[in-house]
């Protein structure tokens, strides 16, 4: 393997799709084009705005599948996790409605992390200490989730606030880019600061050393001293947090309520940004920031009106993106070697 | 197969039948500590499903979809392959069906009928020959491609029948104009309809006769065809396979055309004898519980009948259970996630139960990776 921080090709395609938009849409929100241009309704701020918030959930999905599957963890019950977050941080926050607004959605996003990383715990659990099928394991996640929280929803209960744009001082006042990047509610500053410590994390520390290693050759990894099972169950449980936070995001920042089946398919475009990011933080983020603009063009095109395009086939641009990035007509995306395998250290195997 | 023991049968059947009691257990669990009252729901169901006619006449009904989209999964993992993508192939079955179905008025029953079936299982046959192409050509995981086509075939199906919007957003080519604003299809003609074995209030259709057959024929396909013995010499040892010069890569794209027509067949027979049309909300999580029911099964045909039958059954007395006691009819997907893990994992349940392996038995869940 060559340097573990050098781009591979689809990762690079994925973020220089995402630099191109932001590049296109500064320059079309700079120039005098007037309001009903097909150029202001796909790059207009309004679009790029919506692009942002679609973006979010799925990048800190994708970060979780990332830390997952890194260390050799297949994780495809993003999905569950998220709504188990989503839920778990409606619940906490209507309990404490009659707190200070503050207070009572940080105990949201608390409860939102706490629900994920049960789940990235079960996850683990399931996978190594039961060796069930890891993908069976996702599955039984998502369906858990989706019948716990039907189960137990309760449509009278209502949230009472979410999050709202906290300006960052001088940055915000930036044309179109303060706009975008700089006046957000704190999840969102949050899934940028996760995206970037991840990378860090992964690449310049013993800790993602590690966690590679666990992914990569478990063998080796044991025979260095690595205790490659407890990687994992971290990871798996950091994972789950992470993608338990895209859930409370969608309940305390986005919509400010829970519905039943809210993450609506999230989780797998989530880990279609992580396969066509090639299992790379930034690469992933790129992939995620494609398919939020695939969102927000559709919506910026039914509310225009222009097009003739029925949006369903608009809609199905992530998913089409996704097989053709597996199939490798962009370049191969590669998995960690050691995915989908228990791992038993030498003796304790029959 | 080997010959045939009642100690053989005994162990087959020991995981599924304790799987199936620690779901019950732990899904009662649940309930207490929500609040609700488990004995009473349990009864409400299992009156529910089999406490009248009417509830055997639902739970029959709700038996064909599951018994053939777990039958379509689990001869994907009798190939080794994880078909998570049956509620696509359901779909295209269902549209294609649906399409023969609206059309061809005046043809006869006894034509009409068979060939909107076999059109059902034509959609899902060539939507489930795409992931299996992509594997064998490019390497593409099924996992991968098989959810990103469930979604596509929702949105194409969401499509056809789209009932056009305000900005000018055109219908879909089979919205039926005359239900305006709702996006559905228009009903299917009398003579494509399959006909009813115990007309309403009953609605059971022969459809139930069909997938029973199809069990039958699944399991001689199996296990007695030369197909067969490859789709499974494949599935058990993908490199010994090959050297045995199997056509390798023919088989998984088979193993998934198959999968693909019965999850088809199922979205077929669904529209031909229950809902005789199509609208986007049809479907469901009958994709996922068909994992659920070739697990429980243990990927064996006749295993397939008798989870699928079950499955049905606490469908069926879903709504009883929810009018009688309360309890939302939502537990039973819990429950069906918890079947999931315990037939998925016989390590949890030999685990609380302190039941030893025993040396000749084989996991019968297979394992799946990303690389394929």
């Amino acid at each position: 393997m060559s340097s573990p921080t050098r781009f591979k090709k689809t990762s690079l395609i994925a973020l220089a799709v995402a630099i191109v938009l932001i590049i296109i849409g500064i320059v079309v929100n700079l120039l005098p084009i007037p309001d009903d241009s097909m150029w202001r309704v796909l790059f207009g701020v309004s679009t790029l705005n919506f692009t942002l918030r679609a973006t979010v959930p799925l990048a800190l999905g994708a970060m979780a599948g990332i830390l997952c599957e890194r260390t050799g963890i297949i994780n495809i019950g993003i999905e569950g996790m998220m709504l188990a977050g989503a839920f778990a941080g409606f619940v906490a926050k209507v309990a404490t409605n009659d707190w200070p607004l503050m207070a009572s959605l940080l105990v949201g996003v608390a409860a939102a992390l706490a629900a994920g990383a049960a789940m990235g715990y079960i996850h683990a659990l399931f996978s190594i200490k039961f060796k069930m099928d890891q993908i069976i394991s996702g599955t039984f996640l998502i369906l858990l989730a989706g019948g716990l929280t039907s189960y137990l929803f309760n449509p009278d209960s209502v949230a009472e606030g979410k999050f709202s744009p906290i300006a960052i001082p001088f940055l915000s006042k930036i044309p179109v880019i303060g706009d975008i990047f700089f006046n957000n509610p704190p999840i969102t500053y949050a899934a940028f600061i996760i995206v970037i410590a991840l990378h860090i994390g992964l690449f310049h520390t013993k800790w993602g050393l590690r966690s590679r290693a666990a992914g990569e050759h478990p063998r080796a990894a044991d025979t260095v001293g690595i205790n490659v099972n407890f990687y994992r169950y971290l990871n798996t449980t950091l994972g789950g947090m992470v993608a338990g936070l895209a859930g409370g995001f969608l309940v305390l920042e986005a919509v400010g309520q829970f519905q039943e089946g809210m993450t609506a398919g999230r989780g797998f475009i989530s880990l279609a940004a992580m396969i066509f990011g090639n299992w790379m933080p930034f690469g992933a983020l790129g992939a995620a920031t494609l398919f939020g603009y695939t969102q927000g063009v559709q919506n910026a095109l039914l509310l225009a009106g222009v097009v003739n395009i029925p949006r369903h086939f608009i809609s199905m641009l992530p998913y089409l993106v996704t097989i053709i990035a597996v199939a490798g007509f962009v370049g191969r995306v590669r998995p960690p070697a050691a995915e989908g395998k228990v791992y038993e250290t030498e003796g304790s195997s029959e | 197969m080997g010959h045939f023991s009642l100690r053989r049968l005994f162990r087959s059947l020991l995981i599924p039948v304790l799987a199936v009691l620690t779901a019950l257990v732990v899904g009662a669990v649940i309930m207490w500590l929500a609040g609700d009252n488990p004995i009473a729901a349990y009864k409400g169901l299992f009156q529910g499903a089999f406490g009248s006619a009417r509830g055997w006449a639902t739970t029959i009904r709700k038996w064909s979809p599951l018994l053939l989209t777990g039958l379509s999964v689990a001869v994907a993992f009798q190939a080794g392959l994880f078909n998570i993508g049956a509620s696509g192939q359901f779909m295209m079955g269902t549209i294609f069906s649906v399409w023969v179905g609206i059309n061809f008025a005046d043809m006869p029953a006894i034509i009409h009928v068979p060939l909107a079936i076999s059109a059902g299982i034509l959609g899902g046959l060539l939507w489930g020959a795409i992931p299996g192409i992509l594997k064998v050509t490019t390497g593409a995981h099924e996992v991968i491609t098989t959810i990103m086509l469930n979604y596509i075939a929702a949105l194409f199906a969401g499509w056809t029948v789209y009932a056009g919007g305000s900005q000018g957003q055109k219908p879909g080519p089979l919205w039926d104009p005359a239900a305006k604003a709702i996006s559905q299809t228009p009903p299917v003609v009398e003579s494509a309809r399959i006909p009813f074995i115990f007309g309403p209030p009953y609605r059971v259709h022969w459809g139930i006769v069909l997938a029973i057959i199809t069990i039958f024929v699944m399991a001689w396909l199996i296990y007695k065809t030369t197909i067969g013995f490859e789709l499974r010499t494949v599935g058990q040892n993908f490199k010994a396979s090959k050297y045995a010069g199997i056509r390798v890569g023919w088989t998984i794209i088979l193993a998934m055309m198959l999968a693909g027509a019965l999850a088809g067949m199922a979205g077929a027979i669904e529209t031909l004898g229950v809902n005789f049309k199509f609208a986007p909300e049809f479907g469901g999580s009958v994709g996922f519980d068909g994992i659920t029911v070739a697990l429980l099964g243990q990927t064996n045909p006749f295993g397939v009948g008798l989870a699928a039958f079950f499955l049905a059954s606490l469908a069926a007395g879903g709504a009883k259970m929810q009018f009688d006691s309360g309890v939302s009819s939502d537990i039973i997907q819990v429950i069906n996630a918890l079947l999931l893990a315990f037939v998925a994992a016989p390590a949890i349940i030999r685990y609380l139960y302190r039941i030893r392996k025993s040396p000749e038995e084989k996991e019968t869940t297979p394992k799946i990776s990303w690389g394929g």
